[in-house]
């Protein structure tokens, strides 16, 4: 691509002929965008790291290098270079490790991120290209294969973390209890749930971050939170008496994890603004719709899979009108 | 401040767009300089958009400053002049920026003519009447316009006769005489409004009249001041609008510029006589005064020199012709760690590998990219980040145009409407991925079946 326009008799600098633009966004880079997910994380990963000490760090550690490993491994097989500078095997693996509850055995960490990186990214053709979230794809994975490690009853399994960590979480007390939750904790986190999920402060502050540097479109949260609060709303009216009102909707379980760290993922949600709302506002239905109606607490990796899979359609539809119209027929 | 005060106003005038560094300052205090005489002028056959000029001099002749030396045949072409007095020697070919390769008509320079500061008077300078314009005739100034062979100076050479001819069935309301220059770098149009603001306002009330406008605006983006001082003073008097806008790549487009001034949307796949709006260029204006007042044709243009790959950046007055090389010696020549030299600016230009390649009547700028200043981003995986789609000044989505493109799946391109990119290059500028976006499009643009 290079030319040398100086002949030899002339020596100067060598100049290239390339396409434009020549210029480009100073320090933006897949890269930049990745390490932008891994520093908003920071907070919940502290958050967790405080309430379940070495558990947490624990999982994370299985499931970052965990991911790293079989994204290497998979390169390898398929000849490529190392992936890994782009740090999207270490998103898929930290977001991984925070879904998981604290007493999750170490394999399950290990299978979850061997089927996020090979079934969930790889077999579609790596970074860019696969449909589902693979983080998701993990998660739903070991739901499936280890229910007993991952159901409701692990996560109150008696440890040597703090004490809430033996509590049921606060969408199961709710869901089969019938117990409220003080709001106070739910949005602190010192609560039990899934690694990441429990502080709704930690998930607001990095997903702020997240939506001011664009790394995730705004949209797609607002959308999530708009949905849920409406139906939260409508619930909460109809049945006012149970004591769960939105915030509790919005701030328990990993609704807030979720719109900003999980949904927000470019590759697997729709690229137009138009198509951005609907995917949010069809997760945030689809959580309420689980939460309300399913044999789980909790909704989000079904949703979000769900709504992945239909991003394909969305994009389709969503085509956004050219700025004078379409190209009109004979040109 | 301006993109804060938008929202309040109701929606921006365009979608998307940009605001890279714009490195004016590099030359922008720079005043204009007129290029001591080349030896040599290599003027290209076909410098604009449309036929190109058939040559009517021969190998040995002498030639005059300004004589005509070629004519286009046909409505869309125009014609072409010498730029320098001298002796004309045998026909070359040569590849201009943009691709094509052309035959030029070298003149070595000889004889008497004007230099320095009597050239720029004789262009530029002087006294230029804003008063009475109306007593030339509509068709006499467009033919002034093709005699003198005037193209857009902006980039795209469309001969100006053509877009100033009338036409009974699309009516013309407004003319918009262009200052944006919302190219990164380049700053010869803003030392042309700041330096010699009288023939713009003098060419903007004669293409008025051709066009039978009624309003004449010019937009001038809000990050020169002094342009639009010296404007409005120069203009004033003349019931001509001069209207700041807004600073954002790539207003100077014409699809974003007549929204922004006028509200009014170019239709995708027409011009802005669709919608009665002529537009040209401040440089374009002020060649199209001297043509109709004072006789001379398109024989030199104002380039800037600059970006920090060259050691002395400047605002070059220079006949058509000059080899790129006599400009950038002209400034000191190029510094150690040059790595581009872009004909134009640096989101539309053209790299050029040959230093002798000539300068044309569109050539509004060279660009000297550093090796700290060039774009160098590995190509990875697009992870449809979507901020091409957020930046793209005409709504189009453009990762799947150039995925379509890149496979040649003309299906997927219709429908994601490949034809309408203008190739402003906002997308490219903000990939990520490093994804030559504006490449794959243009392309795909170049190969994609018609029917």
């Amino acid at each position: 691509m290079s030319g040398i326009a100086a002949p030899e008799a002339s020596p100067g600098p060598r100049l290239e002929v390339s396409p434009g633009p020549h210029i480009a966004r100073a320090g933006l880079t897949t890269r930049r965008m990745m390490l932008d997910v891994l520093i908003a994380l920071a907070p919940v990963t502290a958050v967790s790291i405080y309430l379940f000490r070495w558990h947490a760090i624990l999982q994370i550690a299985i499931g970052v290098l965990g991911c790293s490993l079989f994204e290497l491994l998979f390169a390898r097989m398929r000849g490529r270079p190392s992936p890994l500078g782009d740090l999207s095997a270490a998103v898929t693996g930290l977001i991984l490790a925070l879904s998981l509850p604290w007493s999750a055995p170490w394999y399950v960490g290990l299978v979850g991120s061997l089927v996020a990186v090979g079934i969930g990214k790889v077999v579609f053709g790596g970074l860019g290209q696969n449909i589902f979230n693979p983080a998701m794809v993990g998660r739903a994975f070991v739901m499936v294969c280890f229910p007993a490690a991952l159901g409701a009853a692990a996560y109150q399994m008696a440890g040597d973390g703090a004490a809430i960590v033996t509590q049921a979480t606060p969408l199961t007390a709710a869901k089969q209890l019938g117990q409220s939750a003080p709001l106070w904790p739910l949005l602190v986190g010192t609560v039990n749930g899934s690694l990441g999920e429990t502080s709704a402060l930690g998930c607001l502050l990095g997903g702020i971050y997240l939506c001011l540097r664009r790394t995730a479109a705004w949209r797609i949260p607002l959308g999530i939170i708009a949905a849920a609060a409406l139906l939260g709303g409508i619930q909460n009216l109809a049945a006012p008496a149970a004591g769960w009102t939105v915030l509790h909707h919005l701030a328990g379980g990993a609704l807030l994890f979720g719109a900003f760290f999980i949904a927000t993922d470019p590759v697997t949600s729709p690229l137009t603004p138009r198509g951005m709302w609907i995917y949010g506002i069809g997760i945030g239905a689809m959580v309420m719709f689980l939460r309300a109606y399913s044999g789980y607490p909790e909704g989000v990796v079904a949703a979000v899979l769900l709504l992945n899979g239909a991003t394909p359609l969305i994009d389709r539809f969503t085509i956004p009108r050219p700025v004078g119209g379409p190209v009109p027929a004979r040109r | 401040m301006s993109r804060r005060l938008s929202l309040f106003a109701g929606r921006p005038p365009f979608p998307g767009g940009i605001h890279p560094p714009t490195r004016k300052s590099l030359a922008e205090e720079a005043a204009i300089e007129v290029l001591p005489l080349p030896k040599q002028v290599r003027i290209p056959v076909l410098q604009h958009a449309g036929a190109p000029c058939i040559p009517s001099v021969k190998p040995r002749q002498a030639v005059v400053l300004g004589e005509k030396i070629g004519e286009s045949e046909g409505f869309i072409g125009t014609s072409m002049h010498a730029s320098v007095s001298g002796v004309v020697t045998r026909s070359e070919t040569a590849v201009l920026p943009n691709g094509r390769h052309v035959r030029l008509i070298p003149i070595s320079t000889a004889g008497e003519q004007p230099e320095g500061r009597d050239l720029f008077d004789l262009l530029l300078g002087g006294d230029w009447p804003k008063e009475g314009l109306d007593r030339h005739d509509p068709a006499e100034i467009a033919r002034a316009c093709r005699d003198a062979g005037i193209v857009g100076m902006g980039g795209a050479a469309f001969p100006t006769h053509v877009k100033l001819a009338r036409n009974e069935g699309r009516p013309v309301d407004t003319l918009v005489v262009n200052g944006c220059e919302c190219e990164p770098y380049l700053t010869s149009d803003a030392r042309l409004m700041v330096e010699a603001p009288a023939p713009i306002v003098a060419g903007g009330l004669l293409a008025a009249r051709a066009a039978g406008a009624g309003r004449i605006v010019i937009a001038v983006e809000d990050n020169k001041p002094g342009a639009i001082t010296a404007l409005r003073s120069a203009a004033a008097g003349t019931g001509i609008e001069v209207v700041a806008t807004e600073t954002r790549y790539p207003m100077g487009g014409e699809r974003q510029l007549a929204p922004a001034v006028l509200g009014r949307t170019v239709p995708t796949g027409g011009i802005p006589l669709d919608i009665g709006v002529v537009v040209i260029n401040v440089a374009t204006a002020a060649a199209l005064a001297r043509a109709v007042l004072r006789g001379g044709p398109m024989t030199h243009r104002l380039v800037t020199v600059t970006g920090r790959g060259v050691v002395r950046p400047g605002n070059l007055l220079c006949p058509v012709g000059t080899p790129y090389r006599d400009l950038l010696d002209a400034c000191g020549g190029l510094a150690e760690d040059a790595a581009r030299v872009v004909s134009g600016g640096p989101m539309m230009g053209f790299t050029v590998g040959d230093l002798d390649t000539p300068v044309t009547k569109g050539t509004s700028g060279l660009t000297v990219l550093s090796r700290e200043e060039v774009a160098r981003i590995r190509e990875t995986a697009c992870v449809r980040c979507g901020r091409c789609v957020d930046v793209c000044p005409l709504s189009l989505t453009p990762t799947k145009m150039a995925q379509a493109a890149r496979f040649r799946n003309w299906e997927v391109a219709r429908r994601y409407q490949l034809l309408a990119c203008c190739e402003c290059g906002c997308c490219g500028y903000e990939c990520p991925a490093g994804i030559p976006l504006v490449q794959l499009i243009r392309t795909g643009k170049a190969v994609m079946p018609r029917s």
